[in-house]
């Protein structure tokens, strides 16, 4: 099953120029991460070595080699946040997270001017103070 | 009745989508447009040119009633709106981002249109007689570099648009390509025909899913305009780094985005090892304005100095009056922070503002007089970059703020050369002894083999001396900016508030 979908993911790029990332963002996306074994399947399509696979997977933020599969909340931490009292917010957050929600920074998502910013999915959230912020992180 | 409410993204993190719904539900016609950029007022509404807003589901009744207390009475001559020379961000709040009519109807294309008709050399002159600099903070002369592009011999070429936009502080690129994406889409159009290019790539941040769902639905319904030219965008992976453009090259080509050393220029030997064109977002959304009827000389009527037309700045952090504001270069600080921006959203004191993202320095207001110059900036030890001006108020601790600095220097690093991997790793550990003030011997330097290190811990003095030398190394020393410019902050906050660093 995996190895179809997975299958299916490089067909669809095999006509684009440069299709590393655009592969290991459908696969990221489909498994929650990009397994050893999955980068062997990439690297062996692709013709390239498993390090440069791998050299790629490691490099950006975007990629994981293990699926975390608790829901996850990216908070802005990033100077202009910063400057809107996103620091204050950190241990409340974390509190309401504990183990179950994965609090992760992101710097910046384009929102400054109206920070403290989250961003859950696609779904984005502005203007946040403690309480807002605990309950996006509660509901989450 | 029809109601204007904006779609871009900072609309709908404030609760847009909800807020239309109610306008529906009550019975009007909800138009979703871009954002005119007063981004304290949003959600906005529109009725009939009247803005209401920060608005709420709870207040729909009120705006239809034309009865609201959140109205600011017409919004085109809204003293953040009135002063502004919008070029690039023209349509800003006016037209629906994905509407081919309304760009049609706002003189969309014909800067297209009359480029093509036109030789590309014809069309590079242009360019080149409206001054235009590249916008994402280096300020190069975008005529030139098409030139060399033009000029270089090879059966392929690329136009990359740099829309990476990582700098915290800046968003105009984001709200460009939410927007008004045909502009862009435009403006790469016009760019590929003058320089002979057959692709063009728009390389935008994973952190901006909204910015890259418009613009490939735009290039979409773009395609046969554009035709035969092949546009597609290409979605970054959370790599700061990638925004200088040779890591980004070598990510599209889904490589590790390591920075290239220069030369050979992109210009010559760029994306898959042919000449390549990469300017910013708001560089290449300058051009279709620039190729209209007069837009050249027009453009290059505005600025100051070798700064010229315009620059969409984004005033952001705690700043009351936070959003875009395009204006002719040589606007003063104090303008933006305190007649435009209001001061602080907090209500404290403005102790310092960033400029150009988190590699720009931190100016103090006994700066503020500084114009907007690409040059006047540069003479300050500071720099444009994207144009992003973050306010901190006095509540700030400046050495916080430059550990924060290397912090991120050392974590974004991509590895290539020294100054920038070890270097930035060196200054947090530099900046902790300083702030922390430990008076310890450096283990390393403690160890026999280390002949030469002193044995005795340094003084406060000379931890600040050898930060200040490792700043130089990582200006001088770094292969890009990343560990070029971080020296900037870090420096700027040790001269200026030197009292935070004790």
């Amino acid at each position: 099953m995996t190895n179809e979908r997975l299958q299916e993911i490089l067909a669809r790029h095999a006509g684009t120029e440069g299709p590393l990332l655009p592969i290991l963002h459908d696969v990221q996306r489909a498994f929650g991460c990009v397994s050893p074994d999955t980068q062997q399947a990439i690297a062996q399509a692709l013709n390239l070595s498993r390090a440069e696979v791998h050299g790629v997977v490691s490099f950006y933020h975007d990629f994981t080699e293990e699926a975390d599969p608790r829901p996850c909340v990216q908070l802005c931490r990033a100077e202009a946040c910063q400057a809107r009292g996103v620091e204050a917010l950190i241990e409340a957050a974390e509190a309401a997270a504990g183990n179950r929600v994965r609090i992760s920074p992101v710097y910046c998502l384009g929102l400054c001017s109206v920070g403290p910013a989250a961003r859950i999915g696609d779904t984005l959230h502005a203007r946040l103070d403690a309480a807002s912020l605990v309950r996006l992180v509660e509901a989450a | 009745m029809i109601v204007r409410i904006s779609d871009d993204s900072l609309a709908l993190a404030l609760g847009a989508d909800a807020l239309a719904s109610g306008f529906e539900a009550a019975g009007a016609t909800v138009e979703r447009v871009s954002s005119w950029g007063m981004h304290w007022l949003e959600p906005l509404v529109e009725v009939d040119g009247i803005g209401y807003g920060p608005a709420t589901v709870d207040d729909v009744s009120a705006i239809l009633d034309g009865t609201s207390a959140l109205s600011i009475g017409p919004i085109a001559e809204h003293p953040f709106i009135k002063p502004q020379q919008r070029l690039t961000f023209a349509r800003a709040g006016k037209t629906r981002p994905l509407s081919l009519e309304d760009y049609e109807a706002t003189g969309g294309w014909s800067g297209l249109r009359r480029a093509q008709a036109m030789s590309g050399e014809a069309v590079i002159a242009e360019v080149t007689q409206s001054g235009l600099r590249g916008r994402g903070g280096a300020g190069f002369p975008a005529g030139i570099k098409w030139n060399t592009v033009a000029k270089a011999q090879a059966p392929r070429k690329y136009v990359v648009c740099n829309a990476d936009e990582g700098d915290s502080g800046t968003f105009a690129d984001r709200m460009l390509m939410e927007g008004d994406p045909f502009q862009l889409i435009e403006g790469l159009a016009i760019c590929a025909h003058a320089v002979g290019a057959q692709t063009a790539y728009i390389y935008t941040r994973s952190e901006y899913p909204h910015a890259i769902a418009k613009l490939r639905a735009a290039i979409d319904l773009a395609a046969a305009i554009i035709a035969p030219l092949h546009m597609e965008v290409r979605e970054g992976a959370g790599a700061y780094v990638c925004g200088e453009e040779t890591s980004l090259l070598n990510s599209i080509e889904g490589k590790r985005g390591v920075v290239r050393a220069k030369p050979p220029l992109p210009a010559l030997e760029g994306l898959f090892g042919c000449p390549t064109v990469v300017n910013n977002v708001l560089t290449i959304a300058a051009i279709p304005h620039i190729l209209s009827e007069g837009g050249a000389a027009e453009y290059a009527a505005l600025g100051v100095d070798r700064s010229l037309g315009t620059k969409p700045i984004q005033l952001a952090g705690n700043i009351k009056h936070g959003g875009l504001y395009e204006t002719a270069f040589g606007i003063s600080l104090h303008d933006l922070v305190y007649t435009i921006g209001g001061g602080t959203a907090s209500g404290r004191p403005v102790k310092a503002v960033q400029v150009g993202g988190p590699l720009g320095a931190y100016i103090p207001p006994a700066q503020f007089d500084l114009p907007f110059d690409y040059e006047a900036y540069a003479r300050a030890d500071a720099l444009i970059g994207h144009g992003g001006v973050v306010v901190v108020d006095d509540s700030a601790d400046m050495g916080r703020l430059a550990r924060f600095a290397m912090e991120f220097c050392a974590v974004e690093s991509c590895g290539k050369c020294t100054p920038c991997r070890i270097g930035s790793t060196r200054g947090v550990e530099l900046l902790d002894r300083i702030r922390v003030g430990a008076k310890v011997l450096d283990p390393v330097g403690a160890l026999p083999q280390m002949h030469n290190a002193p044995k005795v811990a340094r003084t406060a003095d000379q931890d600040i001396a050898l930060l200040e030398e490792l700043c130089e190394t990582m200006k001088f020393g770094s292969l890009c900016a990343l560990g070029g410019f971080t020296p900037y902050p870090v420096l700027s906050a040790l001269r200026h508030w030197p009292e935070d660093f004790q």
